[in-house]
């Protein structure tokens, strides 16, 4: 055991894990905008529309994450109209394109999560508006989102924690997050133990941290 | 399509054989991985506080730590671990491990993680009852286990098992890294000769949407047949 490599790599894993905080809490936040809109074109009753919305969650939960962040990353450039407009700005940074492969896919992993939370919801809750003369659009936003959110926070827990998991991908695409430099300090000292105690030691603390904040809400929101 | 030929000219036969790694390669992690289960779900389930906390601190620690850190560790610290002990029987110089087995011990090992949860739960929620009458008929320890738990533990665990298969499955295109030719890394290779990776790393996610749908038929298959009676 080499414990002063250990000290010497902490703070530069630690400055590396807010990159990897970074990544994952824009992607989230765009995810679940993301997620929220095809949980409820899932619900539509367009049929264009639901399967549109079912194909796009069945690609990407279907396909590795790799190979979404290397198609947006390496592929996208390929197309040169692409490079013409202002668009390109945003794909030539590996940072955004990361960030783009983050967002789709824990968007469509969120609109399933979000879909079955809205078919468990009682249909007394619905009815109960309805009989109270309050508007559909009312309903929707003031009965049905806060109890959907409520019934699918444990699972979304469960999706940030694999999210967190999924930007370590980051690395592949030449960005410095924490497993980035957890590699670099591997391949350059041959140590793969020490660093990856470290390293996974602050995972695991982001983990512990995620999974608390969620019980937290979880609580807090019981309505039972 | 030219450059889906099979044959010199194209990239079909190579796609194909790298996908039959690919599938080799998460049948032997799934494997791994129940072995990984088999050690820990009973620690898991024992009385005794210590093994549990073996088995937990495995699951806890596989499930909280990226995958490709995980397999970093392995790809990095493998060889130097059998040269290890290798040196100790005055053997000296360097050996290299097998890609394929780094990728598959490594994917397998997370793999184990999940699915000693998925069989925790299944056995968890089988009957008191069930363990009672397997007493009473004057079983003994294998055949309860084999005759009474396991097939009702198999029916409960099978559709999460599902799931668990198709992480692994994903999980192998992360094994690219180590340079074991599979889907991804071909993909890779192909796309960095022809410059065309916006084609060849779309045909790999096909080939991926591919294996999880046919994936997904069988076990529905399997599902049915471990559900007979119910």
């Amino acid at each position: 055991m080499d414990f002063e490599l250990m000290i010497n790599s902490f703070p530069k894993l630690l400055s590396a894990a807010t990159i990897t905080l970074k990544l994952l809490s824009v992607s989230l936040i765009i995810g679940l905008f993301i997620g929220l809109l095809f949980a409820i074109l899932r619900l539509n009753k367009n049929i264009f529309l639901n399967k549109f919305a079912y194909g796009y969650s069945y690609l990407f939960r279907g396909t590795p994450l790799l190979v979404q962040i290397f198609i947006i990353y390496f592929g996208l450039g390929q197309i040169e109209y692409l490079r013409t407009t202002f668009l390109w700005v945003i794909l030539k940074e590996p940072y955004w394109c990361a960030i783009i492969a983050f967002a789709l896919n824990t968007g469509a992993y969120t609109s399933e999560i979000l879909r079955s939370a809205f078919q468990t919801i009682k249909p007394g809750f619905i009815e109960a508006g309805k009989s109270l003369g309050i508007s559909s659009r009312i309903i929707f936003y003031k009965i049905q989102i806060p109890i959907a959110i409520r019934q699918s926070l444990p699972a979304y827990g469960n999706e940030i924690i694999l999210m967190m998991k999924g930007t370590s991908l980051a690395s592949t695409v030449t960005i410095m997050d924490l497993t980035g430099v957890a590699k670099y300090i591997i391949s350059t000292t041959f140590r793969p133990v020490e660093v990856f105690i470290v390293a996974g030691g602050i995972y695991l603390f982001m983990t512990f941290v995620i999974h608390n904040i969620i019980k937290y809400l979880e609580k807090k929101y019981s309505f039972t | 399509m030219e450059l889906l030929a099979f044959g010199d000219t194209g990239w079909g036969d190579e796609l194909f054989y790298a996908t039959l790694m690919t599938i080799a390669v998460a049948i032997t992690a799934m494997f791994i991985g129940f072995f990984f289960a088999l050690i820990f779900t009973p620690l898991k389930l024992s009385k005794n506080k210590f093994l549990n906390l073996i088995a937990n601190s495995y699951t806890t620690v596989i499930r909280g730590v990226p995958e490709l850190l995980v397999i970093y560790l392995f790809f990095f610290g493998g060889s130097a671990a059998i040269m290890f002990v290798a040196s100790i029987f005055g053997y000296g110089e360097y050996i290299e491990i097998n890609a394929f087995m780094t990728g598959a011990f490594s994917i397998g090992i997370i793999s184990g993680a999940y699915s000693t949860e998925v069989f925790r739960g299944a056995i968890q929620s089988i009957d008191k009852g069930q363990f009672e009458a397997a007493n009473v008929l004057g079983l003994n320890k294998f055949g309860k286990f084999f005759k009474i738990i396991l097939p009702q533990t198999l029916r409960l665990a099978i559709p999460n098992l599902s799931n668990v298969w198709q992480i692994t499955l994903k999980d192998t295109s992360l094994i690219s890294v180590t340079g074991l030719v599979e889907i991804m890394r071909q993909s890779y290779v192909a796309a960095g000769s022809t410059r065309d990776p916006l084609f060849f790393y779309s045909c790999a996610a096909v080939l991926y949407l591919l294996l999880t749908f046919l994936s997904m038929k069988l076990i529905n298959r399997l599902e049915v047949r471990y559900s007979r009676g119910y």
